[in-house]
């Protein structure tokens, strides 16, 4: 099952979610990868330290040969993101414009525009526990582009059978490549009108996305009617309801396991792993 | 005019508590800006009244006329995006993966391929009783939510230009939405939490900013409920430098606001509402002197 970990609003607790759902599997002896996807503020790593490979995550970008071009413009033409302008004796490349598209390269009608790899981010595999494998995708500080990073992080984990993806927050294009081609997907909320207005836009983008989503209720503070509410209107189950409680946030903050110092919870995790299997409609 | 941006790294730290409470004890020539667009929480608590909207169109994307398309396969073999989809039947244009970057439309040998814009968001220009408001709507899943907070700032600064203190509400991560936010701005008010995530995302997101130079300001929300990790954060800002403006207390006064929808330092006499007071003049004082005066 390749399943997602979002949440709309930020520091809900996916984090907590997915690295408790990935010690529980291998605490039961079931291999899984761990890929965190929220490559601006990755975390899972501080959870499971564990000396890593580390490798560069590169996106081509264009260079041009002066001798070459012949200042026609039909590139910064071309360019629709404002990377490339064409001087009367140079040209002028905004690297944090460029999408890598290639369309320059493809217009130039002197092939005097080539491409050479520009790196905005990392790869970090690790094995810090047996049967876990964790990718953890950084994006470089100030490049401003996340999801080159993120699809990278998903290629590395390629076709392996059981692979949790911790998102980023939000709901613009990381998430929606985190959540892209998975089976089923976990929204993660506290009962806030702040958690419930974000989770109200998360359900949207999983929607549109077409993964199937279910609920986990983090901190809960007794008053969650409002957010039961919606989940029984919008047919969305409550996987999980998780209290607010000093322990729990302390385990949290100290980077611990709850399922590791409470391993009580591993019932828990485990329940909540079936009913996402039956949520994706895969064999538990 | 002060710029300020209240941004996180981390999300969930209280950014949008913090801005809403500024916002109410700065009030009178104050505007105020949600730059985070993905999930805009700002209006839950100020209770705006909207005055207009804009749509705002993001890039262009591509679209496939069937009738004109000879199934070549060009596009998809062009597209670095995978955002060309075959049904079995048409070349179809994903719209969640389509860049605009329009390399298809100079491929396609039959010119079957146009670029079509496409409204992904909206801008609402709104008045609250601490100043107007700019906020936005990112159509769910859609991409530039850079130039989304860029457009929301340029409101701002066209509209209201000549008010004193320009507060933003931001966006957590270190990407383009941040890049975007933190563009221009006097100081940037960074609120974290005492965990290890917390200072993790605090010093990922310190480096970003000092690209920019801002004046770089910390505080430390629900510093109690882990008073080492609180230290540990204390003791990097001092190695860096960094002013630790303010130090907020857990206090259930603080979700309880939120439910009321009004900032907690209009809720009474609390824990949380006094440490923001102290918080504020902090702030003030950096902002002196640092130059950034009145």
């Amino acid at each position: 099952m390749k399943l997602a970990v979002a949440s709309g609003k930020g520091g809900t607790g996916k984090s907590m979610v997915a690295s408790n759902l990935a010690f529980t599997l291998v605490s039961s002896g079931q291999p899984v990868t761990l890929v965190d996807c929220d490559v601006e503020e990755p975390n899972l790593h501080l959870f499971f330290p564990a000396p890593a490979t580390t490798t560069d995550v590169t996106v081509p970008v264009p260079v041009v040969d002066e001798a070459a071009c012949d200042r026609c413009g039909k590139c910064e033409e071309a360019c629709q993101y404002g990377a490339l302008t064409v001087l009367q004796n140079r040209i002028l490349f905004f690297p944090e414009l460029c999408h890598s598209c290639g369309g320059c390269t493809l217009v130039c009608p002197e092939r005097a525009i080539s491409e050479e790899p520009k790196r905005i981010g990392t790869l970090a595999t690790s094995t810090p526990l047996p049967g876990l494998t964790l990718i953890s995708g950084t994006l470089d500080a100030g490049s401003p582009h996340a999801v080159p990073v993120i699809r990278a992080a998903k290629k590395q984990a390629g076709g392996d059978p059981e692979v949790i993806f911790d998102t980023a927050p939000g709901t613009s294009c990381p998430v929606v490549e985190a959540l892209d081609g998975c089976d089923a997907c976990i929204l993660v909320t506290e009962s806030t009108p702040f958690g419930l207005h974000d989770l109200q836009l998360a359900v949207d983008v999983a929607s549109r996305i077409g993964v199937p989503a279910g609920v986990v209720i983090n901190r809960s503070d007794g008053k969650d009617e409002a957010t039961t509410r919606f989940c029984v209107d919008h047919d969305l189950e409550i996987l999980l309801t998780i209290p607010f409680d000093r322990e729990i946030a302390a385990i949290q903050s100290r980077g611990d396991l709850l399922c590791r110092a409470r391993p009580e919870w591993q019932k828990d995790f485990t329940a909540l792993i079936l009913k996402c299997r039956a949520l994706a409609g895969v064999e538990p | 005019m002060i710029r300020l941006a209240v941004i996180s790294g981390k999300g969930g730290t209280g950014k949008t508590m913090v801005t809403a409470a500024l916002a109410h004890l700065y009030a009178g020539s104050l505007v105020l800006a949600d730059c985070d667009v993905d999930a805009a929480n700002l209006e839950l608590i100020l209770n705006p009244t909207l005055l207009c909207t804009d749509p705002f169109m993001g890039m262009k994307s591509a679209f496939i006329d069937p009738a004109a398309c000879v199934k070549c396969a060009e596009c998809e073999a062009y597209c670095r995006f995978n955002a060309v989809d075959w049904t079995g039947t048409v070349f179809r244009i994903n719209p969640f993966r389509c860049e605009g970057c329009a390399v298809c439309t100079s491929v396609c040998p039959v010119t079957a391929i146009t670029m079509q814009p496409r409204q992904t968001g909206e801008i609402r220009y709104s008045d609250t009783s601490l100043g107007h408001l700019v906020h936005a709507r990112l159509v769910p899943g859609a991409g530039n939510s850079g130039l989304l907070v860029h457009a929301v700032k340029k409101t701002i600064l066209e509209r209201d230009g000549s008010s004193n203190r320009f507060i933003i509400d931001g966006p957590p991560g270190t990407g383009c939405p941040l890049i975007s936010t933190i563009s221009g701005v006097d100081a940037v008010l960074v609120v974290t939490e005492p965990s290890v995530s917390g200072l993790h995302d605090l010093k990922r997101v310190v480096t970003v900013c000092r690209q920019f130079r801002p004046l770089i300001l910390v505080a430390i929300n629900r510093f109690d409920l882990d008073a080492f990790q609180a230290g540990e954060i204390e003791i990097w800002c001092r190695t860096e430098n960094i002013p630790l403006v303010g130090k907020i207390p857990f206090d259930p006064a603080v979700i309880q606001a939120v439910r009321a929808g009004i900032p907690v330092t209009q809720a009474g006499t609390t824990l949380a509402a006094q440490a923001i007071q102290i918080l504020a003049a902090n702030l003030e004082q950096e902002l002196k002197h640092s130059g950034n005066q009145q």
